[in-house]
């Protein structure tokens, strides 16, 4: 047997139980087989429970085993890192749950928070580097962690009420779609509900809006003086929250 | 042929963290494994930079997986050049075994048969990662459930013959020699006199558990008596080599892990008796 059979018979034998290639790989094989498939599938659902803490307080311990053990036999894992992996749990948790749609972004936001700590470094902008910009005609680069995630449900409070250990509230559909900010500052991962306006204003300078422009469309929106207000008001959380690396 | 260096070691766990930077740990070295910093940024990555400069760095990888048929990742060898290159590592090594084909990772070191064909493919496979990382490597003895044979070498000729034709080093991990032995019913003294003594770099030395019908390398156990007595009879054959207690699961505090490396220093010093 060349080694490429050979490894996709191991291969089959860990994510289908494949007898016949247990068999191929050797009649005396089947105590270790059994070894590592033990490892692989310990392994996934270890990597799925650490990634997945709050998901798994929401739903409890046996529907999270339910819904790992689906995963692994649905989702084999193709990354070099086992960090990746749990970056389809979510669409599997939305697929076998789909009248609790809460559960699907809970989880999507830990997968969310996850990548955010591992995302780029930047030096954000600070107030004193302010001094030279011609704001007109000002581009605005935010951070390569920003992150923004759409929820329809209260899943957001719930994972907040997780995460402080007090009483979740009871999961509903929101009367309209919100929006997740996240974001790191220095090693803090972050993360707000967004406002229709300013998400408007982040979409609009991610695309490469000038802050000139911002203003003026904000101005047209909400007049001269309050837009202006608005705008400052945005800018000048942005830069506490050091979301920005850079304004040219 | 890789610098030597002589010396005694941990494998730095989170647990630890705070202790290797609060303080100064008598260790000459540490080892880290390197997919847990093949990120982008953020606390890990920084962490890795403040430990780099207060202690020399080994990065130890499980998913080069230079045993697949199907070659390399290129990906996975652009993120580890550039870390290589920011910590400027002691040594890069990681397993003789697989874990990836065709696009499936199992995330686990799975064996590999010790014939012709796979000598060949895993030398091209080290040739390639050697070339991509600008600097040869160590690869370790696997601890394995299946034995292939029959096969058309041993395994310590396989690794003789993958140091010759490659330039790489050794990893010898000694709780995996006999962890192999017990499995297949192999002498583990045979192993370790046979093993191409001048190409061994580094040492690891960790726990066992029994599984049902075989040994498992599960690295949650302290270092076990038959493994020190291994560990002692290999170690004068050696030249300079770093030893390391490598501990994965049950992380005890790091004064049980300084025990331990104490007993390997005194071995190292004056033999076993003298240890135990």
């Amino acid at each position: 047997m060349s080694l490429l059979a050979l490894q996709r018979d191991m291969r089959d034998w860990l994510t289908q139980e494949d007898m016949a290639a247990a068999a191929r790989i050797g009649v005396t094989a089947e105590p270790g087989l059994a070894v590592y498939q033990n490892n692989y599938r310990t392994q996934l659902v270890a990597c799925l429970e650490s990634s997945f803490q709050r998901t798994r307080d929401w739903i409890g311990e046996d529907m999270f085993l339910h819904a790992a053990v689906n995963h692994i036999d649905s989702v084999p894992p193709s990354s070099w890192t086992l960090d990746a992996y749990g970056r389809d749990f979510p669409a599997t948790l939305a697929r076998l749950h789909p009248a609790d749609l809460e559960i699907a972004e809970i989880a999507a936001i830990e997968l969310a928070l996850e990548d955010l700590f591992v995302a780029a470094d930047c030096v954000a902008v600070g107030v004193e580097d302010l001094a030279d910009v011609d704001w007109d005609r000002a581009i605005v680069t935010f951070a390569p962690s920003i992150d923004l995630l759409h929820l329809e449900t209260n899943g957001f409070a719930i994972w907040q009420a997780l995460v402080d250990q007090k009483e979740p509230p009871e999961p509903r559909y929101l009367d309209k779609p919100e929006v997740a900010l996240l974001w790191r500052e220095g090693e803090q991962c972050r993360i707000r509900i967004v406002g229709d306006a300013e998400l408007k204003a982040l979409l609009n300078l991610r695309r490469g809006m000038t802050f000139g422009e911002l203003c003026g469309d904000s101005a047209l929106s909400l007049g001269d003086q309050a837009g202006a207000a608005v705008v400052g008001q945005w800018l000048g959380a942005w830069l506490s929250d050091q979301m920005i690396a850079a304004i040219n | 042929m890789i610098p030597s260096f002589p010396g005694f070691g941990l494998g730095l766990r989170k647990q630890h963290y705070a202790d290797f930077l609060d303080d100064r740990i008598d260790v000459d070295f540490l080892e880290v494994i390197s997919e847990n910093f093949m990120i982008d940024g953020g606390r890990p990555r920084r962490i890795l930079r403040d430990i780099r400069a207060r202690y020399p760095v080994a990065l130890h990888g499980v998913s080069m997986s230079i045993g697949s048929a199907d070659g390399l990742d290129g990906t996975y060898l652009a993120r580890l050049r550039a870390l290589v290159d920011d910590i400027e590592p002691l040594f890069v090594s990681d397993h003789l075994s697989w874990s990836r084909i065709e696009g499936f990772s199992s995330h686990d070191l799975l064996p590999l048969p010790y014939t012709q064909e796979a000598l060949d493919i895993v030398s091209a496979n080290i040739d390639r990662a050697q070339n991509a990382l600008g600097r040869a490597m160590l690869i370790e003895n696997p601890s394995t459930y299946i034995d292939f044979a029959p096969a058309d070498m041993t395994e310590w000729q396989f690794l003789d013959a993958l140091c010759a034709r490659t330039g790489c080093g050794l990893l010898l991990d000694v709780n995996n020699v006999f962890v192999s032995a017990s499995n297949h019913g192999f002498d583990p003294i045979a192993y370790l006199d046979a093993v191409p003594h001048d190409r061994v770099r580094q040492i690891h030395l960790a726990g066992h558990s029994q599984g049902e019908r075989l040994l498992i390398d599960t690295h949650d156990q302290p270092v076990p008596l038959s493994v020190w007595h291994l560990y002692a009879h290999v170690l004068p054959k050696l030249g300079p080599v770093a030893t390391m207690i490598e501990r994965d699961d049950a992380i005890p505090p790091l004064a049980d892990l300084m025990a331990e490396l104490a007993i390997a220093r005194g071995i190292a010093a004056g033999g076993m008796e003298k240890a135990a």
